[in-house]
């Protein structure tokens, strides 16, 4: 396959399905701050845009580009780290070179598998429920997606989960935004720096974003 | 001072290697790294031992001949700094070191602290060189070029091919040594007209010659003795990107 050939184009996909899996968490954050509305108005909007994005055909063909990317984003990692794993060879015996770089960079792989657990746990929750389940509806007759996350998020448990998840991803993307730009070529001292800053900025924004979500649900509702 | 030494022996680049226990009671800070191997050395010697074999050449820090891990740490706990620049006086009295050669499946060992760096080499070889005609040296004003230009093609060049970067890096990857002789070519003009092609060719070899991938952890700048600058790296990438995306 192309993308096999050497490390640079398996980067290369890394980079760009990473970047494209950044930018939709930027809209998922926006549609799901609707869950903060006051309750009545939250459930009605939240359903109605369940409802308009289920519905809507170029929404159907950017969620086949986003199931693309997670399994393309996780595929090249599996193999990338095996690969790793083989130019290693056998190792040292004392090792203390986690000195020089930050450990959420060394270890975006164990991040990238908590993250991917979660996911599972995400869309089987969720997104299959609303897909394949059987859900009553609200007034407007739309899929009442608003009561069952209302539920999910009453869950001690289950908020924990998912703010340990959200600050996994926080560090995935802390070292990956930067790092894509860097794989497709950003050289430019000034602009690498600014990038740099920015997904830090993002990582922050996103993380504190996601975490807000079922903290309050399980505080106010 | 007193060291305690732990250094890995090994037969040759087949056998298991591991690390055996020395003592040295006369060592003087003023003495550098290597020269403290020396005088572990002479002692295995005069014992009829098999000295420990360790690449060394110029000790001045410039040919990139000496590396090798000290407590874990690629040339040891100085930054930029290379082992043969490394004093006893980084050391206290008493205390054990830990000496293991650089490690990766493009490094085979040799003997003890030795390794083949052949494959650096080989990713020289297959395009880090400008094809013109040798000659004799031109006259160095022909072709214009503005100090700031020359300056960030010697930062480049500066690199001396030792391989810490290589034995800092998660995944083993040479893309700091590859990138800094891409760019160090790639800025010049003499260099510039054939950096499509080198770029493709240099980036394939270093895939063929068992080297990871690069995540941009940025460990190796942190351990390279000359401080050379990812950003070579991500340039390596734009040109390869351009390159792939242009022919």
């Amino acid at each position: 396959m192309w993308y096999v050939k050497n490390a640079l184009t398996r980067k290369n996909l890394m980079a760009l399905t990473g970047l494209f899996l950044s930018f939709f968490l930027i809209i998922h954050l926006l549609g799901n701050l609707q869950l903060l509305l006051p309750v009545e108005e939250a459930r009605l909007q939240y359903n109605w845009y369940s409802h308009l994005l289920a519905g809507n055909i170029v929404i159907k063909v950017i969620s086949i580009v986003l199931y693309a990317c997670i399994l393309l984003h996780t595929i090249d990692a599996i193999y990338m780290s095996l690969k790793s794993k083989k130019a290693n060879g056998p190792g040292y015996a004392k090792d203390n070179r986690g000195r020089a770089s930050k450990w959420y960079a060394r270890n975006m792989m164990f991040l990238g598998s908590i993250i991917f657990l979660f996911l599972v746990i995400h869309f089987k929750d969720f997104w299959y429920h609303y897909k394949f389940g059987e859900m009553p509806l609200d007034e407007n007759g739309n899929k009442d997606l608003y009561t069952l996350v209302i539920a999910a998020f009453d869950q001690l448990w289950y908020v924990i989960l998912y703010v340990l998840a959200i600050i996994a991803l926080g560090y995935h993307l802390l070292h990956g935004v930067f790092s894509a730009h860097r794989t497709l070529g950003l050289y430019h001292p000034l602009y690498s720096k600014i990038v740099k800053f920015l997904g830090m900025a993002y990582a922050g924004i996103m993380t504190v974003g996601y975490i807000i979500i079922p903290v309050f649900i399980y505080l106010n509702r | 001072m007193k060291i305690h030494l732990k250094i890995w022996r090994q037969k040759d680049s087949q056998s298991k290697g591991g690390f055996k226990e020395y003592t040295l009671d006369d060592v003087h800070q003023e003495m550098s790294f290597l020269e403290m191997l020396d005088t572990l050395n002479i002692k295995l010697v005069k014992k009829g031992e098999h000295p420990v074999e360790f690449d060394h050449d110029c000790r001045e820090g410039i040919c990139g001949q000496c590396g090798v891990m000290i407590n874990g740490i690629a040339h040891g706990p100085l930054k930029n700094t290379t082992t043969c620049q490394l004093h006893m006086r980084s050391f206290k009295d008493g205390d054990t070191i830990y000496v293991e050669p650089f490690k990766a499946a493009a490094f085979p060992v040799v003997r003890d602290l030795k390794i083949n760096r052949s494959s650096l080499d080989h990713i020289i070889t297959s395009g880090g060189y400008v094809s013109v005609d040798t000659g004799q040296a031109p006259e160095a004003n022909t072709i214009p070029i503005t100090n700031e230009i020359a300056e960030a093609a010697f930062d480049s060049a500066a690199c001396i091919g030792c391989g810490a970067c290589v034995a800092s890096c998660k995944n083993s990857s040479a893309a700091l040594f590859t990138s800094a002789k891409i760019t160090q070519l790639e800025l010049l003009p003499q260099g510039k007209k054939e950096t499509r092609k080198r770029v493709v060719a240099m980036v394939n070899q270093m895939e063929e010659e068992g080297f990871g991938h690069c995540t941009n952890t940025e460990a190796c700048q942190v351990e390279c003795p000359e401080d050379i600058s990812v950003l070579n790296i991500a340039r390596m990438n734009y040109e390869y990107n351009k390159s792939k995306i242009l022919n």
